[in-house]
């Protein structure tokens, strides 16, 4: 189970994030699950909880949201949701999709910390290209 | 004061830049990895150790490198080919990842290698979802596993560059269904090569070892839709 793995991830980056705008504590952190990223919500939910223990992340609570697995066939114009398991031959030319436009993601997109001095906005926060 | 902030980060994006990395790093040092993935018991080490063989017998400066949650079976099995073989030992974890694998190569990966094969932990969900650098991904399933596997693990199939079915010589007795084998990994990966290949009976000896190959030179690797962005 790499959840552990992802959680870890996540509250090592939000920790990352939070230093520089001095947050004390995170009351909330949204992530999107991409339909074919690999990674249960649940399981993700209760490592959650096991990786905040201990860090500026205790107690905080995850949301989780998903995102539907989107494919495309580009010389069909066609667009349509992949499913689960997901189809990837598109239904016009009997082609191979394309490309896939959604449906892989795994990010952090909101963190809602619970104490912030008086300092101005928290964060530059760095952005990182997906893969 | 309490305030929410738009955090547009990629989990993954430590091991993404961290693969990276390494494979530019050993690029550089003229090594391809070759990641291979599949449940436990399908026939990695098997296969690996006939491919070892081969490269050997070839010249082709090979290494391996085969993770397991415990035992040093399989690198004792693999050092029998001859070639260089790192056993790393996860202690639990089920999957391996590029820094973890970029530590275990330094101060030991020998120069030149060409070919660096990367026996993961045997599980099909997930080292799917981390990047270990390589420039092939081979995901492996067994004739004995049953036709739906590649859509019970569609991330698995879905991110493979080649399929290898193994085993074959057990087609008959299992009732391997190869078209509907064929056609699931069509269905979340189209254009994916898919090999027979069996060790008793030598089906399919040295393609993987023709693939790696390939690739190390350069030559054009399937590029799965799942890992493309959209059209």
């Amino acid at each position: 189970m790499h959840e552990m793995s992802v959680a870890l991830s996540v509250v090592d980056q939000v920790e990352q994030a939070a230093r520089p705008g001095g947050a004390r504590g995170v009351r909330r952190v949204t992530v999107e699950i991409g339909e074919l990223a690999g990674v249960v919500p649940g399981a993700l939910a209760f490592c959650f909880e096991l990786a905040c223990a201990g860090t500026l992340l205790e107690g905080a609570e995850l949301v989780t949201r998903s995102v539907p697995g989107r494919a495309a066939c580009a010389p069909c114009g066609r667009a349509w949701d992949t499913g689960m398991p997901p189809d990837m031959i598109c239904a016009g030319c009997r082609g191979g999709a394309t490309g896939l436009l959604s449906g892989r993601d795994l990010r952090i997109t909101e963190v809602h910390w619970s104490a912030l001095p008086t300092a101005p906005d928290p964060t530059p926060v760095p952005r990182h290209q997906e893969n | 004061m309490c305030r929410t902030v738009d955090l547009r980060q990629a989990v993954l994006a430590k091991n993404t830049m961290a693969a990276r990395v390494l494979r530019a790093e050993l690029t550089a040092r003229g090594t391809t990895v070759v990641n291979l993935l599949s449940s436990p018991g399908s026939g990695k080490t098997a296969l690996l150790e006939r491919e070892l063989l081969l490269a050997r017998e070839r010249g082709v400066a090979t290494a391996a490198l085969t993770a397991d949650l415990a035992t040093e079976n399989d690198a004792t099995r693999l050092a029998r080919s001859g070639v260089p073989v790192k056993q790393v030992l996860t202690d639990g974890l089920c999957h391996l990842e590029a820094d973890m694998l970029a530590g275990h190569l330094h101060d030991w990966l020998p120069d030149p290698t060409r070919l660096l094969f990367v026996e993961n932990v045997g599980n099909l969900v997930c080292p799917a979802s981390y990047d270990l650098g390589e420039s092939l991904r081979v995901v492996l399933a067994s004739v004995t596993e049953g036709e739906d596997k590649p859509l019970k693990y569609p991330t698995a199939f879905g991110l493979a560059q080649l399929v290898i079915v193994t085993k074959s010589d057990l087609a008959g007795p299992a009732a391997f269904d190869e078209a509907a084998f064929r056609a699931h990994v069509q269905r979340v990966n189209p254009g994916v090569e898919v090999v027979l290949t069996s060790v008793r009976t030598g089906e399919g000896a040295g393609i993987l070892l023709d693939r790696a190959l390939a690739a190390a030179d350069g030559g054009s690797v399937h590029a799965p839709v799942m890992a493309r962005a959209g059209a």
